[in-house]
């Protein structure tokens, strides 16, 4: 046993950061040197705990105490009174909102209870800039016991005994990728390519893995490489997500300078290396063509295949190209069994799922799940319920690509093949919550406006046809809609995802056709009757002042930012519909509640 | 670190390294340990707390016992019985020794962190707190 007695964890992902968490590291070391405590109290910066929402995160073990939304000036509390007294700082701890009380044990709040952490095993556990800390967790034994006991073809054997599919959205068996990129002869080089071009808006799972455990990616793609007989690895990210970028270089250089990376591997005769690549940001390069294309230093554009890079990949030469999550699995299947990964989730989507929780859901934040948990537990247990006690409405999952899901769909065990039979798809992970305020037809603009500047217009249906369901929409969403727009909507949108070259074009039109499917009364408000039944869409709707409520205070019109309200003080207020912009802050100004929007 | 030549190599820099990240793998099963917390008031380190948490986890380790964890904690308000040390064995309500030096240190890690008997010099707990 070490001198050190406590530790305090401090969560260095890119969400607290932005939340002072850096200051609060300083504060710490600073107070517990003052203190002359640092020599037994040692503060780690960890990765990503997950409960964004209630961020910064600062975690005490061994008593595994877990403060939240802590600032800067709590430090010098949490040090007198926890760290030198022993005494919780109860003002600090996550209140339950059902049942008011303080929990002060992360294992005990609904948010961990039905998570299961596998790729994120170590995000906020471990330090993620320190290799020790790493191998103190298993890690790189993985890959010794595989150098030591196992050949290539039998690496392919567990992971495709795992049933492990490709996480990056369409759900490939992994074991069978890599076999395919194996089967290829490497005389003059072969790829493993690790995909962090985490383009889904929404998503942030694959960022937080390689910010806070970016040692279980290089191990992972030396495993691959190892298998389909590579000696290269590249990882293709993108350069907005600088804290990802830093700690994935310092762990390949400490990989690299103890031996973990470069020639003869633990003594073995397998030689690899791992190099990154920068790519600027654009959702297409995710397409595994596209992002060699870009790695090549060619416009990010698909190609279509075959040929598949396990064939014609980086350079012409065979490439095996998975995404970070999916890599983040590969070191917990060999360390533990591919039974036992298999015996997670479901019979065809075993394991878990990283799911990047948002929008109007209570807690936002990082969520592993097993396959198989239901929507329903997703967004009500683990992310408690509907923000401000609203009506839920629609979820979105998939990202771009994927469709919104309703109230009937909740029951939904989520796996690769139930979302798709529901009408969306998994996607990246990507789950967006809506409640009853949120206009779909405005949803289905906002992801084909999304799509329409991503597209990379090499072809027609992509470049020009969601250009024109964006036009649609627009009209929809403005009150100029015709039920011939819904038809033309459909068809269109059909042969846009028939006649596509690539995964973005084809499956751009999702988000309508969902929408369109399940929520088709708003679409007909919409065109038939000018209505925004959310009261969503700023063209469709009025305020409009109740002259039996108003009192003449005079503070709406003092409010309002186009000097639309006239009254003078002790008269009744009136709205001048034409000046009006619908910016609502008449009604939120309003004591007496005598606005309401219609 | 220097390199790292074999598997060998690898699970004894693991065993060396294992101490880095035990306190937070004991802490998420927190309550299948024992904890010991030692009054470390002004009272407390005039009287030898210090020494008497040094020779804890002396005691301790010597003896490979590895399910322990030490916090400190301020005055306990028996100043008269200095130090003094709360131990919470797994699943028991705590319990504050007082006049915990010299030999006391390895009679209360003996008889009652290993065989769980009660030591002489028990404080009876005389209040409640509000988080109760």
């Amino acid at each position: 046993m070490t001198d050190v007695k406590m530790h305090v964890l401090v969560c260095g992902g890119t969400g607290c950061m932005s939340s002072k968490s850096q200051e609060i590291i300083d504060n710490f070391r600073r107070c517990l040197e003052e203190r002359r405590m640092d020599q037994e109290v040692k503060v780690i910066v960890s990765g990503c705990f997950g409960f964004c929402e209630k961020g910064p995160i600062v975690k005490i073990a061994p008593d595994n105490t877990f403060y939240v939304q802590v600032t800067p000036e709590d430090v010098e509390e949490i040090v007198e009174e926890h760290i030198v007294k022993g005494r919780k700082v109860p003002r600090l701890l996550y209140v339950d909102p059902k049942t008011s009380e303080h929990i002060s044990d992360s294992k005990h709040m609904d948010f961990y209870k039905k998570q299961m952490r596998v790729a994120l095993r170590n995000c906020g556990f471990i330090d993620p800039e320190n290799i020790d800390e790493y191998i103190a967790r298993d890690g790189y034994m993985a890959l010794g016991t595989i150098l030591e006991t196992l050949t290539p073809a039998e690496v392919i054997d567990k992971v495709k005994s795992s049933g492990l599919r490709g996480r990056g959205g369409g759900g490939f068996p992994t074991g069978l990728k890599w076999e395919f990129a194996s089967r290829y002869s490497s005389e003059q080089g072969k790829y493993v390519i690790c995909n962090a071009d985490e383009g889904d808006p929404g998503a942030f799972m694959d960022r937080s893995i390689l910010e806070g455990d970016p040692h279980s990616i290089v191990e992972a793609m030396s495993i691959c490489g190892y298998a389909i007989g590579a000696d290269k690895g590249l990882v293709y990210i993108r350069a907005e997500y600088p804290l990802a970028v830093k700690r994935l270089r310092g762990a390949i250089e400490s990989a690299r300078s103890t031996g973990l990376l470069g020639k003869n591997i633990l003594g073995s005769e397998f030689s690899f290396d791992i190099d990154i690549r920068y790519g600027a940001g654009a959702f297409v390069c995710g397409e595994e063509t596209a992002l060699i294309h870009s790695m090549e230093g060619e416009r990010g554009e698909p190609t279509s295949k075959p040929p598949f890079p396990a064939e014609k990949g980086f350079w012409g030469k065979p490439s095996n190209v998975n995404n970070v999550e999916t890599f983040a699995n590969v070191p917990a299947i060999f360390l533990k069994g591919p039974d036992w990964f298999s015996s997670i989730g479901t019979e065809k989507s075993p394991g878990t799922k990283v799911f990047a929780l948002a929008g109007k859901v209570n807690n936002v934040g990082l969520v592993e799940v097993p396959m198989g948990t239901t929507l329903r537990e997703v967004i009500f247990d683990i992310g408690g319920g509907i923000r401000g006690g609203k009506r839920f409405k629609a979820v979105q999952t998939g990202g771009p690509s994927g469709g919104c899901l309703t109230e009937q769909d909740l029951d939904t065990p989520i796996d690769f093949d139930n979302l798709l039979a529901a009408g969306s798809m998994m996607g990246s992970g990507g789950m967006i919550v809506m409640d009853e305020t949120d206009c779909m037809p405005a949803v289905a603009k906002f992801y084909l406006e999304f799509t329409v500047e991503e597209s990379c217009g090499k072809c027609t249906p992509c470049r020009v046809g969601n250009k024109r369901l964006l036009e649609i929409l627009e009209k929809i969403t403005e009150g100029k809609g015709t039920p011939e727009d819904l038809k033309t909507l459909k068809d269109l949108s059909g042969v846009i995802k028939d006649t596509s070259l690539c995964g973005l074009g084809q499956t751009a039109p999702n988000p309508i056709l969902s929408t369109l499917d399940k929520f088709w009364d708003e679409y007909v408000a919409h065109v038939e009757e000018r209505r925004c039944p959310s009261g969503k869409c700023r063209k469709l709707i009025s305020y409009r002042i109740d002259p039996d409520l108003c009192r003449g205070c005079t503070m709406c019109a003092r409010k309002c930012p186009a000097d639309a309200i006239s009254g003078s003080i002790k008269e009744i207020h009136v709205i001048d519909q034409d000046r009006c912009v619908k910016c609502g802050a008449c009604m939120d100004t309003c004591k007496f509640g005598a606005i309401s929007k219609i | 670190m220097s390199t790292i030549k074999s598997l060998d190599e690898l699970k004894k820099i693991r065993a060396q390294m294992k101490s880095a990240t035990e306190l937070r793998e004991k802490g998420q099963e927190i309550e299948k340990l024992v904890q010991v917390k030692v009054s470390m008031g002004t009272c407390g380190i005039v009287a030898g707390a210090r020494e008497t948490l040094d020779g804890l986890m002396e005691e301790v380790t010597s003896r490979g016992i590895d399910n322990v964890v030490f916090t400190q904690t301020g005055c306990m308000g028996y100043c008269h019985s200095e130090p003094t040390v709360e131990i919470t064995l797994p699943g028991q309500d705590p319990v504050v020794f007082g006049d915990v030096s010299g030999n006391r240190i390895s009679e209360i890690v003996e008889r009652y962190i290993v065989e769980g008997e009660l030591v002489d010099g028990v404080i009876p707990v005389a209040y409640k707190t509000i988080h109760e």
